[in-house]
């Protein structure tokens, strides 16, 4: 299942960061960070519970860039 | 510009204010033996008032174990060099400021073109409907364009965007296309024409009974399609962000070694080691080790190639067709619908023993209760007037009263009565069959004979009319670079010679059936040259299956066609095939912005490493090289927005 989520972030290279770490966390097949439209699109793995996966994709992006920010 | 932005504005200029304060102050009271650590407490301020983020954030990101962030390094390259001026006794802060000062002004420059250019390319594909006027029990309301079903009625006043796609039922206007194909003529809708949601409505008022809901709506998959496109990225952008993502490391490990080794290596031989003069190069090398003008040029670049292409009625599904797209080498196409009109049109009328208006007036009165695709067409070119030689008399019509006794005879053609004459209007077997000779054409088309009284009168030609800019799009393909273009067509093998000929084209397959054409295409994959693509086009309409074999499948003429705007990797918003050269032109300008962007950024960056390993360059030069390099890729990238002249 793919969703589309809108994101804040600041720099380009800060939005590469956050999509190698939203790619890292379990439950998630494939994400791709868009700094231009600032949208992150998330493969979820078959079965994961989504909402508690992006919980743990937006922890994950904090730890990478601080200042970001998912709206789930 | 944002909150954030401004609040980092009055940041830079407090702090230049207060740097250049204490410069001032510290060069007038040179020698009023005023001491350190005086001055270093003083330069502090305004460098917390630019960095206290940066530090802050530096260590966020140590705590999480972020050490090649580039906030941390820009960190240690200011503590360093401040450091090195405590140590050093020289009391150069100002260098360690102006770092971060540049830094926090590249920073800002950048999210300001960004969010500019963000803002520029979502107000191009402005075409999303707020309302819909619904009309319901008598009464129009506003209504959000989700909750107005399918076969309601809703009125579009003169400004307004049609919000839904549908037929109109009352009234006529002219629409104004530009948003979605690009193309600034109106065009003139009347009852019972189909209309786009999309289009603006210039004119009239109209009442327009829905075909579709909202999202099924030409204009929603247009914006998903918009929306979506910059996630399929190209191989430029995947190369960029594997390589930043080894780039900072390596100056970091780079830095590091030019740090330690030449003074311990100095050390080994005997000399002084010098350990401040190599430490201050090694923090010159962190001030370079930022790879974010790098980063940000690339996807920026599709991104406007990818607005202005749809500004011009190109919509492009992803960066990565924007790159295989600036490869062609073969163009592969259909005709009917791509190259001609798909119409049947009146071309020609020859041997009539009248004048041609009136053999024409003859047949379309024959032909008026037929509903054959060739009788349309014959009625039409009548109702148009275009044979008429005296424009000035009054406007053809066709009145049904003139004509009596109408019989169709089984697939050969019509006999009918005409004025009181005896009518016979068909191919040369209907002649035969009633003893007339018929006089055969040599053009190639359907030709439809016409005999009154039992005299032959004349023929008329119908054929599918070659696109007005179909012969222009050729040429500019071959000056484009494309070295073959190759036609593929179900239709006859004369008919598509003919149409060839016309166009300059040598290549072409006739005769072919929908799975001989993906044969076909199978084999030019084989014959490209490597690092060539092979691009298909298409009116989408059944080359689904040989859209998505090509390399690059385009529809074109795509407006309301779901099919094709599934299938393709490129839609053209309207049918003109010169938008086929022009998509690969904006393809090829996108890629060369593209590639000065990465040789630029990657060549000042590595001449500035190598400078500031020798010492020829101090850390100025170094935030200049980042900062400045940024700011002219982010500018070369904004160039990839204007297509006009492409």
């Amino acid at each position: 299942m793919k969703k589309t989520y809108r994101i804040e972030v600041d720099c380009a290279n800060c939005a590469n960061k956050m999509q190698e770490a939203a790619k890292k966390t379990e439950g998630v097949k494939d994400a791709v960070v868009n700094f231009m439209t600032l949208k992150m699109n998330v493969e979820f793995e078959d079965g994961a519970d989504e909402k508690a996966v992006m919980k743990a994709v937006l922890k994950n992006c904090k730890k990478v860039e601080d200042d970001c920010e998912i709206y789930l | 510009m944002s909150k954030k932005q401004k609040r980092m504005l009055f940041r830079i200029i407090l702090a230049s204010a207060l740097l250049i304060g204490i410069r001032v102050t510290q060069k007038l009271l040179s020698d009023s033996g005023i001491k350190e650590p005086v001055w270093f407490l003083l330069y502090l301020i305004p460098y917390l008032v630019i960095g206290y983020d940066i530090l802050k954030k530096a260590g966020k990101g140590i705590l999480n174990r972020q050490v090649f962030d580039e906030n941390f390094l820009m960190a240690i390259a200011t503590v360093g060099a401040i450091a090195i001026a405590l140590i050093g006794k020289t009391g150069d802060y100002i260098e360690a400021v102006a770092v971060m000062l540049f830094y926090q002004i590249g920073e800002l420059f950048q999210s300001y073109a960004v969010g500019k250019s963000r803002r520029n390319i979502s107000a191009l594909m402005d075409i999303r409907p707020d309302y819909a006027n619904l009309e319901e029990n008598g009464e129009v309301r506003k209504a959000d364009p989700d909750e107005v079903a399918p076969g309601s009625i809703i009125l579009v006043k003169p400004g307004e965007k049609i919000p839904i796609d549908g037929t109109i039922v009352e009234g006529r206007t002219t629409l104004n296309t530009s948003a979605l194909t690009g193309e600034s003529i109106p065009r003139e809708v009347n009852i019972g024409d189909e209309v786009i949601s999309g289009c603006i409505n210039m004119t009239g008022v109209i009442r327009v009974k829905t075909s579709r809901e909202f999202g099924e709506s030409t204009v929603s998959k247009i914006l998903e399609l918009v929306e979506n496109s910059s996630s399929r990225k190209s191989r430029s952008e995947n190369f960029i962000s594997k390589f930043a993502k080894y780039y900072t490391p390596a100056v970091c490990i780079g830095a590091l070694a030019l740090a330690v080794l030449p003074p311990v290596i100095s050390l080994i031989m005997g000399n002084p080691a010098a350990w401040g003069r190599w430490i201050y190069r090694a923090l010159t090398f962190l001030v370079i080790s930022c790879p974010c003008a790098l980063v940000i040029s690339i996807p920026l670049t599709f991104f406007a190639g990818i607005g202005g292409a749809s500004r011009a009625g190109i919509l492009v599904k992803g960066s990565n067709y924007l790159e295989q797209l600036s490869k062609t080498g073969i163009v592969a196409m259909d005709k009917t619908g791509t190259m001609t009109k798909g119409v049947f049109e009146v071309s020609g009328i020859h041997h009539s023993l009248m004048e041609d208006e009136k053999l024409l007036e003859i047949a379309a009165h024959a032909e008026s209760f037929s509903t054959h695709p060739i009788a349309k067409s014959i009625r039409d070119a009548y109702l148009s007037g275009r044979f008429r030689k005296d424009a000035s008399c009054e406007k053809p019509e066709i009145r049904a009263e003139r004509v009596t006794s109408v019989e169709e005879i089984g697939g050969n053609g019509i006999s009918a009565v005409v004025d009181g004459k005896q009518v016979l209007a068909g191919n040369t077997k209907l002649m035969e069959r009633f003893g007339i000779e018929p006089i055969a054409c040599h053009h190639v088309g359907t030709i439809v004979h016409v005999a009154v009284d039992g005299t032959y009168a004349g023929h008329i030609l119908i054929s599918d009319m070659v696109k007005p800019t179909s012969k222009e799009a050729i040429r500019k393909l071959g000056a484009a670079g494309v070295s073959r273009t190759v036609v593929l067509t179900g239709d006859a093998a004369n008919v598509a010679q003919k149409v060839a000929s016309e166009l300059g084209i040598s290549e072409i397959r006739a005769e072919l059936m929908p799975a001989d054409k993906v044969t076909e295409v199978e084999r030019l994959l084989r014959e490209k040259k490597n690092g060539e693509t092979l691009v298909f086009v298409g009116d989408g309409i059944n080359d689904a299956p040989v859209l998505s074999r090509a390399d690059i499948g385009i529809a074109m003429g795509a407006l309301g066609s779901d099919a094709a705007i599934e299938a393709a990797d490129v839609v053209l918003m309207d049918d003109d095939p010169v938008k086929i050269a022009k998509s690969i032109g904006i393809a090829r300008k996108c890629m060369r912005i593209v590639y000065e962007n990465i040789v630029f950024a990657i060549g000042v960056k590595v001449l500035c490493l190598i400078l500031g390993a020798l010492g020829m360059a101090n850390m100025w030069m170094a935030i200049f090289a980042d900062v400045g390099v940024m700011v002219l890729a982010v500018l070369n990238a904004i160039r990839a927005l204007f297509v006009k002249r492409v």
